[in-house]
């Protein structure tokens, strides 16, 4: 698994296909699925009048409650993929999944609502791009803008082909049907409604993942005798604590599954890619800035905080019950293997062999795999089939009709935010600077319009591309990490420092994304450069990902803050609205203490200490 | 709208949890009626399209009361 940013970027490549589809719908199921696609699109109509404006297009009006932005800024980033990814990495890895629920965005979000958002919100900028312009001038948007617009596409596409995928893993649809009925609806409501459409559904979706998913760590702690239970039979299974532990095995590589050390854990996940993600990427920051007031938009992140807090119990718990619960039709122990494993095996290639070695599966049945002999054990299931063959265990008609339209509303969100995103970058940053300045407000509203059409045929292509191409995969979820952490540093060095200058701005931008991708490039090509990206030479991805994040963040920060000392800064009064220290934050209406947004942030503190002591 | 006028979300929310609520719900009666459950699937002993499906309905019902349209 690739983790290159934050938790949708993380997610695996789930592209797997598997013999035989886990789940057989039932009339009722298909019901089920289907007032979700009626209802997406009556929302879409309906809001289709309200969506006039560029203004009320691009940023749903402004008019969002915190709640509501709050949900879907939390929500914007639970597609199907991390719901099915984490899952999977806690089968793996045990509770040290949660690293990138809790220390991975808690922190950042608190940040974002409490410090980095009165400059965002008071800037009044359309975009995270729009800030860069206003900060540093034209050259570092254009940078950014053009480098989002092209990840918006690129992960739209993966999304819409993953979850294709998943559709002909999980339930045996044609890849076809699923990308043209999934496409087309998004299309259509996200062309009509724009922004507040999408922000829409992503309530919508966060509603029905509860109501979908919640069901299968309930029943299966039933099934275990509760947290007690469960604990009891993972350590007789597995021979091993370390799954119920965040902290205490991350004292060196080799200690804990995902070979990290606490180190990246903190510095690369839970500060650079984690604020990058959470306070700079505009799919996320997006939805707070639609927020109706200042104070909105500051409780939001807090609210969704949470929530976030929240959704390891649907998504790191069935991974840790199916360690237990899973059985073959046999009634053994089901054992799930690795992505590449299944992949290599079905149908059989020359590298299943050396593949099935590396799983725990017994000899006899890496034998009949191998044989193509059909027994109970003999069918291949990878990690991220968890959540669907958890529900499959649990869910009887209509409900796994819930579960499923769960799965395709989260995938369908996610690729509504990449493109609604995609299409404020395009219109604002790209379109309206470069080609057309003179534009009325109609025209930019038929542009981004036309630009959602021409962004869902692009992700098409795009998707179709990373699934023929062997190993772009790989590429399109590092690219993230390419752009994020040196857009928090120059973010964080433009919005706090004075003395930053837009020469500064641009060239620390620009050498920041030249020396991750540099570094990448360098571990690719020379895999003993491990040692010095990720400081131990048998570093996995994933902690390779954490340190090039930290690396190119410093280098940023480091650049930023040279060339402003021999370039001349912009007079602190052209900064007002824009950097601390030299902006006059306009007084909140006074509000009862229950209803303030340090309260509740340092609510939302204590219970992420405690669950960090609790699970140490 | 999401705060001012229209139909707000929670209204959608509440008219699709009270549907799929309504429906499972009334497998579940269906199900407890003629005791026949569905093949595989672990601890149909619980009725859990019967609770589940109730609290959605509810909820559902709830939200769509509160947030009707045209209610100030």
């Amino acid at each position: 698994m690739v983790v290159s940013s934050m938790n949708h970027l993380a997610a695996p490549s789930l592209l797997a296909f598997s013999t035989a589809p886990i789940a057989h719908l039932r009339l009722l199921d298909i019901v089920v699925i289907a007032i979700y696609f009626g209802m997406v699109i009556w929302i879409g109509f309906y809001l289709k009048g309200r969506s006039n404006t560029s203004e009320e297009f691009f940023m749903a009006g402004r008019e969002m409650t915190a709640w509501i932005a709050g949900l879907s800024f939390v929500s914007a980033n639970l597609g199907s993929l991390e719901l099915m990814g984490w899952a999977g990495s806690a089968y793996q890895y045990g509770i040290l999944a949660t690293h990138w629920y809790w220390i991975g965005a808690i922190p950042a979000m608190l940040f974002l609502g409490l410090v980095m958002m009165p400059f965002y919100y008071v800037s009044k900028t359309h975009s995270v791009p729009g800030y860069l312009f206003l900060r540093y001038g034209e050259h570092a948007r254009v940078l950014a803008a053009i480098s989002f617009a092209m990840e918006m596409i690129l992960m739209s596409g993966v999304n819409m082909f993953a979850m294709a995928v998943v559709m002909k893993i999980v339930l045996g649809w044609s890849l076809t049907f699923s990308i043209v009925v999934s496409a087309c609806a998004v299309t259509l409501y996200v062309a009509l409604g724009g922004l507040r459409s999408a922000i829409f559904n992503e309530v919508l979706q966060f509603v029905l993942i509860w109501g979908g998913a919640l069901l299968v760590p309930v029943l299966g702690l039933v099934q275990t005798g509760g947290w007690s239970g469960l604990k009891t039979q993972i350590i007789a299974n597995m021979h091993s604590t370390s799954y119920f532990h965040l902290w205490r095995d991350t004292g060196h590589f080799v200690s804990n599954p995902m070979g990290t050390h606490w180190s990246g854990i903190v510095l690369g996940l839970g500060f650079v890619i984690s604020f990058g993600y959470w306070t700079t990427d505009f799919l996320v920051v997006q939805r707070v800035l639609a927020a109706h007031n200042l104070r909105a938009a500051r409780m939001a992140p807090v609210i969704g905080s949470f929530f976030k807090m929240a959704v390891p119990f649907i998504v790191i718990l069935p991974g840790l019950l199916s360690l237990v619960l899973l059985q073959n039709s046999d009634g053994s122990r089901r054992q799930l293997v690795p992505e590449d494993t299944v992949k290599a095996c079905s149908p059989m290639s020359s590298d299943c062999a050396a593949l099935l070695k590396k799983t725990s599966l017994s000899a006899s049945v890496q034998q009949d795999v191998l044989n193509q002999k059909v027994t109970p054990q003999s069918e291949l299931h990878s990690y991220n089939e968890v959540l669907p063959l958890m529900m499959v265990r649990y869910l009887g008609p209509g409900l796994l009709g819930l579960g499923i339209t769960a799965l395709i509303a989260g995938f369908m969100s996610g690729m509504a935010g990449n493109i609604s995103a995609f299409s404020t970058v395009w219109t604002y940053d790209i379109y309206k600077p470069l080609i057309n300045k003179k534009g009325s407000d109609s025209h930019y509203v038929l542009v981004g319009r036309l630009s959602i059409l021409i962004g869902v045929a692009v992700s098409i292509g795009a998707g179709y591309l990373v699934q023929h191409a062997h190993g772009i995969m790989d590429y399109v979820q590092a690219l993230f990490s390419f752009f994020i952490a040196p857009l928090l540093g120059a973010i964080l060095m433009g919005m706090f420092w004075k003395r930053a200058t837009a020469p500064a701005g641009f060239l620390g931008l620009l050498i920041g994304i030249v020396s991750s991708v540099a570094m990448f490039v360098w571990v690719k090509f020379d895999h003993a450069a491990l040692g010095i990206v990720a400081l131990y030479p048998d570093a996995t991805d994933m902690a390779a990902n954490l340190y090039r994040a930290w690396w190119a963040f410093s280098i940023t920060v480091i650049i930023i803050f040279l060339v402003s000392l021999v370039t001349k800064p912009k007079p602190v009064a052209e900064l007002d609205g824009l950097v601390y220290g030299a902006t006059v934050l306009p007084k909140e209406e006074w509000v009862p203490f229950y209803k303030r947004v340090w309260v509740w942030a340092f609510l939302a503190v204590c219970i992420f200490a405690a669950l960090n002591i609790l699970f140490w | 709208m999401m705060h001012s006028t229209g139909i707000q979300i929670w209204f959608f929310i509440g008219v699709l949890l009270l549907i799929y609520g309504t429906l499972i719900l009334g497998y579940g009666i269906f199900e407890l009626a003629t005791g026949c459950y569905p093949a595989g699937v672990e601890l149909t002993n619980l009725h859990t399209p019967i609770w589940w499906g109730g609290l959605l309905t509810a909820i559902g019902a709830l939200y769509c009361i509160k947030f009707r349209p045209g209610r100030a």
